[in-house]
């Protein structure tokens, strides 16, 4: 079959099993906009920026674990992207993104909507290619595949220069079956010695911490881990990316770690003599001040990404490999060595955690007039169940979810956690939704962060994803107004806007339904009539309390066992801060 | 403490910058760089020489290896090994000086590999350290210029840093 590059190109992604690809046309992709529209296996998402179809791609493959595929032109189109790159590669998230590149003898001329997007992605890919040759272009999208999905999966950008997809030039199509990189080959096993060592260190604790991340995710090896916490009855923490992988409800779940972790979950890291380290990296919100981090514990720690092992906290024991083979491998030799851990030890440490899980460090004023930012995540959480898709963008309403929505299933919570980026929640969420349909998928957002892709609910309204949008709004940039409460002695230098829309003037006008609530007793019915509203995209603007704050925080410099808790003012009066 | 890491890698274009880039990102240092083709023309073979304390080597490999490009490296300075640089030097030489410079060249065992009535240029090999002990040798008011590779190594013995 002799197809032109243009043709290749689509009929690959088709041959990957490709269903969406999230994408804005140009003059560089012309040739692969009229082949897209010559056919139709593959279906385009037409976004209104180029930074919502990196993040609606992201969104679909953090919820499926397929990987996402985003189509831009040269230029603006690839940097535009660049944002929604990085923000995937923060995570490990598998993408693939095709960017235009200007004709291959004008590159480095300064051509019109040229830029290097190989060298301005370079340190935000796992890898990037240049296609210099139609004859290589199937190829080189398998091997974009191949790298994005496996080891540590990650961002390739594939650069395609316009008169690759010339549709006069055609070439013999056969997309390759499989693909080797003689130098690139993941671990995936792990050293059985280093197993073995773990096992015996694990089992020889008195106050061990299970501490796992989105690797637990990434990897799909919830079952396994929930399987490993069960055998060892130990307690299980996680990190922002891990939210989901083991389930928040379990007994041993004692909520999130680091900066806005819980009391308990900070103060058993600290104390522990023990830790696992499962898919987690080490992480400066996870960890604190690192001198000051878990100064009694030996650490083991198992990831695929050597480079994330005693990257920043030095580890006793590192196991390389899969974090899925690698705790069943352990789940074996505990098996094996007939070993039980030390019960008696075990029960004083869960008494411990007990008395540090008293102290209920997320509890917060239930009895205020204003709306309690907190009670409308706990709503949400009622009103679907626990089971719904939550996507976020960044700032304080990401926290009040990842504290107050408690997931009990991976892949569940959609949030950007290491790049922290504005702006991701709309977009991701319309590419959780087309790959859910089915399913309730809740954004949940803040007056600030929303406004930077709110161009996407004109792409919600195109492709019919009906997601409900639960904006918190409290007139502020609440996580910059936070930090500057605590550390500008309150100089809340330009976080605050002094005009923000009328949000549900805005969502009407882009086709949905929007509502304005604004006391508490109004928030409860208001997410029910969203969340029955099946077919329809719902824009709840929901007003909160200006002055809350996310507690309990590690501030900057501090350690893990000197977390600022909330202290009880009583019952907050009617403030406006500006 | 100073390392001479050695990189096998794809002859691509582009491979070269991803190890600059790498370096730059992360904030380590380079001393000097050398790379050219091997002689399997797939492949090229870069020498780093760089400086830090053992957590920040480990990460230096560690972030290499993870580079799709890299196929191997080796932390020579781990193990015995062979190091040399190539190093030009021309040098103004007049009158009595003309046999002063010659006979430092010999003493270093140094080429003299261009004549001119008022310069020699001097081609000489060794470790960096030799080299500096030549420049520090003659008076620095007649060299003209100077031109050093970076130093480049090999191991000793069978092992050798191949597929």
């Amino acid at each position: 079959m002799e197809l032109s590059g243009a043709q290749i190109l689509v009929q690959s992604l088709v041959d990957e099993g490709v269903e969406y690809i999230f994408g804005y046309p140009g003059g560089a992709v012309l040739h692969l906009y009229d082949a897209l529209f010559q056919q139709d296996e593959l279906k385009h998402i037409l976004v209104r920026h180029e930074q919502g179809a990196t993040h609606a791609a992201d969104g679909y493959a953090r919820a499926t674990g397929k990987p996402g595929v985003v189509l831009v032109t040269s230029g603006p189109g690839a940097t535009n992207a660049v944002t929604g790159i990085a923000t995937a590669y923060m995570d490990s998230i598998p993408m693939v993104i095709i960017s235009g590149q200007v004709s291959l003898p004008v590159i480095g001329s300064d051509a019109f909507q040229e830029v290097d997007m190989i060298g301005i992605t370079r340190p935000c890919v796992k890898h990037n290619f240049l296609v210099k040759d139609v004859t290589k272009l199937a190829e080189t999208i398998k091997k974009a595949f191949y790298v994005a999905t496996t080891g540590r999966p990650g961002p390739v950008v594939i650069d395609v220069p316009k008169d690759i997809t010339a549709p006069q030039i055609k070439v013999p199509y056969k997309y390759p079956e499989k693909v080797s990189i003689r130098s690139y080959n993941p671990v995936v096993t792990g050293h059985k010695g280093q197993i073995r060592k773990a096992v015996d260190l694990l089992l020889s604790a008195h106050k061990p911490i299970i501490y796992s991340g989105g690797g637990v995710v990434l990897g799909e090896a919830s079952k396994e881990l929930i399987q490993f916490a069960h055998t060892l009855g130990y307690p299980i923490t996680n990190t922002l990316m891990g939210l989901g992988a083991y389930p928040a409800t379990d007994k041993q779940f004692i909520g999130m770690l680091g900066m806005h972790g819980t009391y308990e979950a900070n103060m058993a890291m600290h104390e522990s003599d023990v830790i696992i380290a499962i898919g987690a990296r080490f992480d400066d919100r996870v960890t604190g001040k690192l001198d000051l981090f878990c100064p009694y514990a030996k650490i083991i720690h198992i990831d695929v990404d050597p480079a994330s092992i005693s990257k920043t906290v030095k580890v006793d024991i590192p196991i390389v490999g899969d974090v899925k083979p690698v705790l069943e491998q352990m789940l074996e030799i505990i098996k094996e060595s007939q070993k039980q851990p030390d019960a008696k030890a075990l029960e004083l440490w869960w008494n411990q955690i007990r008395q540090w899980q008293s102290v209920n460090c997320l509890e917060y004023d239930r009895q205020s007039p204003l709306i309690k930012p907190q009670y409308v995540i706990e709503q949400l959480h009622e009103v679907t169940k626990g089971d719904a898709y939550v996507t976020s963008d960044v700032g304080q309403h990401q926290m009040w979810v990842a504290q107050y929505y408690p997931f009990d299933k991976p892949r569940r919570w959609i949030n950007s956690g290491g790049l922290g980026t504005m702006g991701f929640g709309l977009p991701a969420a319309i590419g959780v939704k087309l790959a859910f349909p089915d399913e309730n998928v809740a954004c949940v957002t803040g007056d600030a962060s929303i406004q930077m892709c709110i161009q996407e609910l004109s792409t919600a309204l195109q492709y019919n994803t009906p997601i409900k949008i639960i904006n918190l709004n409290n007139r502020y940039m609440g996580m910059v107004r936070q930090w500057q409460e605590f550390s500008y002695q309150s100089r809340y230098s330009h976080s605050y806007m002094d005009t923000i829309p009328e949000f549900v003037k805005l969502a009407e006008a882009y086709g949905h339904v929007g509502m304005r609530i604004t006391k508490p007793e109004e928030v409860r019915p208001a997410l029910e009539a969203a969340f029955a509203m099946k077919d329809r995209t719902v824009f709840l603007d929901v007003m909160t309390d200006q002055t809350e704050n996310v507690y309990p925080m590690i501030e900057a410099g501090k350690g893990h066992h000197e977390m600022k808790l909330r202290v009880a003012t009583g019952t907050s009066t009617d403030r406006e801060l500006a | 403490m100073r390392h001479i890491i050695s990189v096998l890698m794809e002859n691509e274009s582009g491979a070269l910058s991803r190890v600059a880039g790498l370096f730059s990102a992360r904030g380590y240092n380079i001393e000097s760089l050398t790379v050219a083709p091997t002689e399997d023309p797939t492949l090229s073979r870069m020498t780093v020489v760089t400086r830090g304390s053992e957590e920040i080597i480990e990460q230096i490999t560690k972030q290499l290896n993870k580079l799709i490009d890299v196929v191997k490296l080796i932390d020579l300075a781990e193990s015995f090994h062979i190091e040399r640089e190539l190093m030009m030097v021309k040098v103004k030489t007049t009158g009595e000086m003309r046999h002063e410079i010659r006979s430092l060249s010999d003493i270093f065992r140094g080429k003299i590999i261009d004549v001119t009535p008022t310069t020699y240029i001097i081609e000489m090999t060794g470790t960096s350290e030799k080299l500096d002990a030549f420049i520090a040798a003659i008076n620095p008011d007649c060299i003209i210029e100077a031109v050093r590779s970076g130093p480049t190594g090999i191991s000793r013995g069978e092992k050798g840093l191949h597929l």
